[in-house]
């Protein structure tokens, strides 16, 4: 009946966010460790899974709405798991392109640290962390201090477009090696997007109000 | 979890005088499955199941042609006892139907034609059946008040609870929940979940979302033909036949 199958949605779309939470993280440490099994994990084995989640979920949506027909709470809560879905599947996307921006980067030399790039990949991380907690916990609160955190990533974003700007200009045949990591950077800016749009639906879910598009009020 | 309570349809037709109400049907209904039966009024949908059970024959001028087989054996073979195939085959009407006795003599009226007249065999049933039915936590202070006394939603709980006291291996429930309200519906589309392990069940209804909601497979009959029988799943969402989503989505019925 419509409780199994609400609750056996819920269960998937938050073994995939686990999923595809792991699949940046390991992008990420892949190209600070420099391994490129790491990297080659995403890339192989974790993003089929994922795909495979966006296929189950999808169709026990669809199956839900069928043979279930939910309303109010539970309707908000089907249609924006579809939304969820299609946020994540595209999140391990991006995690893939980071990890093949890494392989070509761990078999050249390294031009400069890339902390910031990596202090970037961390708050990426730590939005979709924190929107998945407030999917579970229905917590409004945390989802809204997710959507304020987007600006913090596409800023760290434009320091390193600005730093490697300046790198390229200094010497031409790090031109190639300062275009994946300015692709890193984007991949990121784009997974910190996708975590603040899972942070609005949860406070759609919970309170039917849709705050996308700034539409109701400012980040708080 | 055992196996029996598997229905094989081969071939059916079934004629009321020279009206053929249905036409060339072949159907197989799994062990502990919920099949639901929809179509437009007049479909053949209340013949078939009535089938299962041979309550048509109680119909003058009735004829069969084909095989019906309910594990395994022909219903309809001359040497079939109709009284074991109704005990095996139970069934639930659209209305409810209890007997104008107490709630207990309602449970225990089949077992004691059965023979079954230990008082304590009788109270564990009772209780056993009405509990199974969702509805002991209701009754269990009341069971010497009349049947009639109780909602309507309680008295076709009550019908079910006297459908499995006699441990019937099938369950055929002709549109139970037409006439209650969508609460009682509600718990009686509850207890159809819950009894899947122990019974097959088939339930015809005019209410397609009951159909999708309750049952694993969905069967679609008109003008006395089988259109489509499907998972359920499939049915409500990719149906196979046009003539199929044309009636779902309410485009003629």
């Amino acid at each position: 009946m419509l409780r199994e199958k609400i609750t056996e949605l819920k269960h998937q779309l938050i073994q995939d966010a686990g999923l595809v939470e792991d699949m940046i993280s390991r992008s990420m440490r892949g190209l600070l460790e420099k391994n490129a099994d790491m990297l080659y994990q995403v890339v192989k084995h974790q993003e089929p899974r994922v795909n495979a989640f966006d296929r189950s979920i999808d169709e026990l949506c669809v199956e839900t709405i069928a043979r279930f027909e939910p309303v109010a709470r539970d309707l908000r809560l089907v249609i924006m798991i579809i939304k969820m879905n299609k946020d994540l599947e595209r999140m391990a996307d991006h995690a893939v392109n980071i990890s093949e921006s890494g392989l070509y980067l761990i078999a050249n030399p390294f031009i400069g640290s890339y902390s910031d790039l990596f202090k970037m990949g961390e708050e990426a991380v730590a939005m979709l962390k924190d929107a998945i907690n407030a999917f579970v916990n229905e917590d409004v609160a945390t989802a809204k201090s997710v959507r304020g955190r987007d600006n913090i990533v596409d800023e760290a974003g434009d320091v390193i477009l600005k730093e490697l700007t300046v790198v390229m200009r200094g010497k031409k045949d790090t031109i190639p090696r300062a275009l994946a990591l300015m692709r890193i950077a984007h991949n990121l800016e784009r997974i910190a997007d996708l975590s603040t749009n899972i942070a609005e639906e949860v406070v759609y879910i919970v309170e039917g109000r849709d705050i996308k598009h700034h539409k109701d009020e400012g980040p708080s | 979890m055992d196996s029996t309570g598997r229905i094989e349809v081969k071939d059916l037709n079934f004629y009321y005088g020279t009206h053929q109400a249905l036409k060339n049907i072949s159907i197989t209904v799994e062990p502990h499955q919920v099949v639901a039966m929809i179509g437009p009024s007049g479909c053949g949908k209340s013949t078939l199941i009535r089938i299962f059970n041979r309550m048509n024959d109680l119909i003058p001028f009735t004829r069969v042609e084909g095989k019906v087989l309910v594990d395994g054996s022909d219903i309809y073979d001359k040497n079939t006892d109709v009284v074991s195939l109704r005990r095996k085959v139970g069934m639930v009407f659209q209305k409810s139907t209890p007997f104008p006795k107490s709630i207990y003599d309602n449970i225990a009226y089949g077992l004691r034609i059965l023979g079954i007249k230990d008082r304590r065999i009788l109270n564990e049933t009772v209780e056993k059946c009405l509990k199974r039915a969702a509805l002991w936590e209701e009754v269990k202070d009341s069971l010497g008040k009349s049947a009639l006394s109780l909602s309507g939603g309680q008295q076709q709980r009550l019908c079910i609870a006297r459908a499995i006291a006699i441990d019937p291996e099938i369950i055929l429930m002709d549109e139970p929940c037409s006439a209650l309200d969508p609460i009682a519906t509600s718990r009686i589309e509850e207890l159809i979940a819950d009894l899947k392990d122990e019974y097959t069940i088939v339930i015809v209804t005019h209410n397609m979302q009951q159909a999708a909601r309750v049952s694993e497979r969905t069967a679609f009959l008109m003008h006395g033909q089988l259109i489509e029988y499907n998972k359920t799943t499939d049915f409500f969402t990719k149906p196979s036949n046009k003539i199929t989503e044309d009636y779902i989505t309410g485009r003629f019925g």
